[in-house]
């Protein structure tokens, strides 16, 4: 068993991932992940990325190994949504206290997962690793196997302590604990030639069923999704996949390759969000699966089903396109989300004013590029501030991006939408994308922005007043 | 009547009910003006914070971080500690930066005072800014007691004693169970008997939803630097929750300023108390507002005891919380059936129920099957919704509801509203009489009777209303089991 840091450099040694393999030897071996700077520094910690990742798998008990600071202070808190089970919000931890800091804190995992199986009864579990419990050197791979074996239920630890690294290098932690001990476990009732996997899906606000149905009508099967509304068993025998889509950049892209590698299951990098990208992620899903043996007319068949939603997507948005035609918007967003969103916006007749790209890779930056032209206003690391500035002195009308800097548009009156992992409404497919225009829209157009901008009567009175008292002394 | 206080005695925790001490010592921080509340340790412990309160608030929250990682948990966090206290102060230039450490420097042991005292002398460019150091390891205690340990933190660092007295100037140390608007109220109070209230912290001016002129990456808002350096020159001090006890004696220790505490301040009598003393302490009699507003509670104690009294009531809250609820919810003849917290407090055994529980929302839904009003957090929904009851939100966090900064439960009106707001939720769960209802109504005498003596009752056993407590048995047994187990390949 491979320890934690020679996983870590695995998956830093990514063949799959273009950014990393233009780096020198060195440059490499430090990884992917920025190091922080102290006072200066946000974003979610490993741990957080792991279970990020993890959590949409909707039967299992996650269970946190850690002090109550790891699950208490944020459980429950995705929007990833579950069509059956509710197992996986429920708030499982080992709550440690300081005498388990002192003494080591396994056996109470050991019989935190006992307490589990006989109150719950899930497929499997999910052990996360915490700082404190891996600072005393708890060694919950052992735990794990000592209680797989000794309960027959699998106990899969998830090693991704959150001070080895950021959220996304969590993400990657997490897909090799899938790799290596749940995928390939179990196998499917039967298979078809219309098997795929979605990898890097978590079924935010229910985006997978607006992409499902479609997928359903075309006959083709998502065989397991990794992890939006997943169950155990799907995640367990979806090697028995043809192909697969890797949804979210780079943050499963170990996954991916490792299936194509171990399984010889194909897979291509695509998104849900805009229409263009939705089209193009359905032909290549029909493509790879014929390549794979799926009959011809598969390819056919999903040039139609294109045809007729994006006839029908499109005659929606242009019921929009005459009230948001040149609205400038802001979008602040990390990764593939840039430039799918961006695409997206055009779409509905609007323009970016400026696009984040901390957590972009060289290539989403050139799609970005491509689809705003040369000068197109990226920004490395926008600090709160320049947004600020940026909406009070209407560069912009409309921000986009995640709940923590909403406040940064709120606060100055400006219209914003929340695209991140917090949201709640769904935006991907043909029908999110023109549920995304139409919130914008709504956003935009809400009758608020007159009412809270206006000035209280007295202080505008004392601004027309003003001019007055000039005039009055110019005569 | 005296409660047993109990922890619960199981591995795993189940939807907690408990928060770290970390993030309620930066909820601390956040209520001093010009402040940047940061913790010591990984990115995560600061990021899940900050998300709680931008969803619990609705609020910019400024929180910062030490970012520690693996190696320079092992070395020593220093360095860390040093660029996040220049960092902060190239970038944002605050009054105070708070520093709060997390289970994982305080497993690796980090000495942060002394750091502290190296980083300033290395730095004299910072001398005019205050730093206030507090230890709070996340795997002791909880949310409550971190802000109670920042508060003492703030007194020790920041209080001196002062010669001249400012004769209207009261401080108020308010415990973390009290809202923007329960602070407001406070303050409206104290000050209409001619009397200048200083709150420490003070959160109803930095996290009360209104909309500042400027952007600033600190807090905007709060405690002034100048008004903690003269908590000294008070007349007397008010503390509200008994977890601001110690930083009350801490204060009148340092600075010689005489504390008065209130165990809290939702009740009719609990508020009697307050005006009786503010009345002392000013020489100036009861506006006539409030003996109006204490007569509109009396009144909306008549109209709404009908619909309380008898009413079986869950409370899931930190202690001091739990302790101002859970003896209302007793006021209005309500029975406390259920009573979960967090961590201990002297407060805990003077609860009008059997037992207290220190535990996890698992316990409380376990506990709470018959009951007619569950009060917690947001967390609590799950439970409300599977076990369809009613289900009042209190506490922290909410994050599924608008407006919680402005909840009031405090003095007369706030008590009021909170009595009409019980007797709706009851009222509205009353179910319309059926000839099947009417025949099973006809029995309960002997229930209503045992109520009664469930308080009296401790064992857990006999008695009908402990029958819902037969479910804690599953834990216990779980636990005798796995002792019995051999675990040879743990060790």
């Amino acid at each position: 068993m491979a320890s934690l840091s020679e996983k870590v450099q695995d998956v830093f040694n990514e063949p799959g991932c273009d950014k990393n393999q233009a780096k020198g030897e060195k440059e490499r071996k430090k990884g992917c992940t920025k190091q922080l700077t102290p006072g200066a520094a946000a974003g979610g910690c490993a741990f957080d990325g792991a279970k990020i990742a993890l959590q949409p798998i909707t039967d299992v008990a996650h269970l946190v190994h850690g002090p109550i600071a790891c699950e208490g202070n944020g459980w429950d808190n995705r929007g990833a949504k579950s069509s059956d089970s509710q197992l996986y919000r429920t708030g499982f931890t080992t709550d440690i206290n300081e005498l388990d800091v002192v003494y080591g804190a396994e056996k109470r995992l050991f019989k935190s997962v006992r307490e589990i199986l006989d109150k719950y009864d899930p497929p499997a579990i999910f052990v996360y690793q915490t700082c404190v419990t891996a600072l005393i050197g708890d060694d919950i791979e052992a735990v794990c196997k000592a209680a797989t074996a000794k309960f027959g239920k699998p106990i899969i630890p998830v090693n991704a302590p959150g001070f080895v690294g950021a959220k996304n290098l969590g993400n990657k932690l997490a897909g090799e604990a899938l790799l290596e001990h749940v995928i390939g476990t179990e196998e499917p009732d039967f298979t078809t030639p219309y098997d795929i996997n979605i990898i890097g899906e978590y079924n935010l606000a229910g985006e997978l069923w607006q992409i499902k149905p479609l997928l359903d009508e075309l006959g083709i099967r998502i065989l397991a999704c990794i992890s939006g509304d997943a169950k155990y068993k799907e995640v367990a025998y979806s090697h028995r996949a043809k192909a697969a889509m890797m949804v979210c950049s780079k943050a499963m892209i170990n996954v991916a390759r490792k299936m194509e590698e171990r399984y010889g299951i194909p897979f291509f990098e695509g998104s849900f969000y805009g229409i263009g990208d939705m089209s193009e992620s359905l032909r290549q899903i029909a493509t790879l699966l014929v390549q794979q043996g799926a009959p011809e007319d598969l390819l056919s068949r999903t040039e139609k089903v294109i045809f007729r939603e994006e006839t029908r997507a499109w005659e929606a948005i242009n019921h929009y396109r005459k009230r948001l035609e040149g609205k400038k918007v802001l979008l602040i967003t990390g990764g593939v989300k840039s430039w799918s969103v961006v695409s997206a916006l055009q779409e509905g007749g609007m323009e970016i004013v400026g696009t984040s790209v901390k957590k972009s890779t060289a290539e989403d930056k050139e799609k970005i590029k491509e689809l705003m032209g040369e000068d197109a206003h990226m920004f490395d690391d926008m600090r709160p501030r320049d947004m600020y500035a940026m909406l009070k002195e209407s560069r912009a009308d409309i921000m986009l991006s995640g709940g923590r800097s909403q406040f940064v548009a709120l606060k100055v009156k400006m219209p914003w939408l929340d695209i991140n992992q917090e949201r709640h409404h769904a935006y991907a497919g043909y029908v999110g994308m023109v549920e995304l225009v139409k919130r914008i829209d709504q956003a935009l157009h809400h009758p608020i922005w007159e009412q809270v901008r206006k000035p209280a009567p007295w202080e505008a009175s004392v601004e027309t007043a003003a001019p007055n008292v000039t005039e009055a002394r110019a005569a | 009547m005296m409660a047993t206080v109990n922890t619960n005695h199981k591995a795993c925790t189940v939807n907690p009910l408990k928060m770290s001490q970390p993030i309620g010592a930066a909820l601390a921080f956040m209520g001093l003006n010009h402040c940047m509340p940061t913790l010591h340790g990984s990115q995560g412990c600061t990021s899940f914070g900050l998300v709680l309160f931008v969803r619990h608030f609705r609020e910019m929250i400024p929180m910062q971080t030490t970012a520690m990682n693996e190696v320079t948990t092992i070395l020593g966090g220093m360095e860390n500690v040093e660029q996040a206290i220049m960092n902060i102060w190239e970038r944002a230039k605050p009054d105070i930066i708070g520093l709060a450490s997390t289970g994982l420097t305080e497993t690796k042991g980090d000495d942060v005072d002394a750091y502290i005292q190296l980083i300033r002398a290395k730095h004299p460019e910072i001398a005019d800014m205050a730093i206030v150091y507090v230890s709070t390891p996340d795997y002791v205690g909880a949310f409550q007691d971190g802000w109670s340990k920042a508060v003492v933190r703030i007194v020790q660092e920041l209080a001196v004693p002062c010669s001249i007295k400012q004769l209207d100037r009261v401080n108020v140390l308010p415990g973390s169970h009290l809202t923007p608007g329960d602070l407001e109220e406070i303050r409206e109070i104290v000050s209409a008997f001619g009397l200048a209230p200083v709150f420490i912290p003070d959160i109803s001016g930095s996290l009360d939803g209104h909309i500042p002129d400027d952007f600033t990456p600190t807090t905007l808002g709060g405690t002034t630097i100048e008004e903690l350096r003269t908590m000294g020159a008070a007349r007397a001090t008010i503390a509200i929750g008994e977890q601001m006890h110690a930083a009350a004696i801490e204060l009148e220790m340092k600075t010689g300023v005489p504390y008065a505490m209130f165990d809290r301040l939702t009740g009719l009598e609990a508020n009697d108390r307050l005006f009786q003393y503010l009345a002392n302490l000013s020489g100036k009699p009861v506006p006539m507002k409030y003996r109006r507003q204490r007569s509109q509670l009396q009144d909306a104690m008549l109209d709404a005891h009908f619909f309380t009294g008898g009413k079986k009531v869950a409370i899931g809250a930190e202690p001091d919380l739990l302790w101002s609820l859970g003896s209302f919810a007793a006021e209005m003849g309500c029975e406390l059936s259920v009573a979960i917290t967090t961590t201990h407090s002297p407060s805990l055994e003077k609860l009008p129920t059997a037992e207290v529980l220190i535990g996890d929302l698992e316990d409380m839904e376990t506990r709470a099957k018959d009951c007619d009003l569950l009060i917690t957090h947001s967390h609590g929904r799950q439970m409300a919704d599977r076990l369809q009851r009613p289900f009042l939100r209190l506490g922290l966090p909410i994050f599924d509801r608008l407006g919680t900064a402005h909840k009031v439960i405090v003095g007369y009106r706030g008590t009021r509203d909170l009595v009409f707001e019980l007797g709706n939720i009851f009222m509205a769960d009353e179910h319309e009489a059926t000839p099947e209802t009417l025949a099973t109504l006809s029995q309960p005498v002997a229930s209503e009777l045992a109520s009664g003596e469930s308080s009296a009752c401790t064992s857990g056993g006999g008695c009908p209303s402990c029958q819902s407590s037969a479910d804690v048995a599953e834990p216990l047994n779980i636990e005798a089991k796995t002792n019995t187990e051999p675990q040879a390949s743990l060790v």
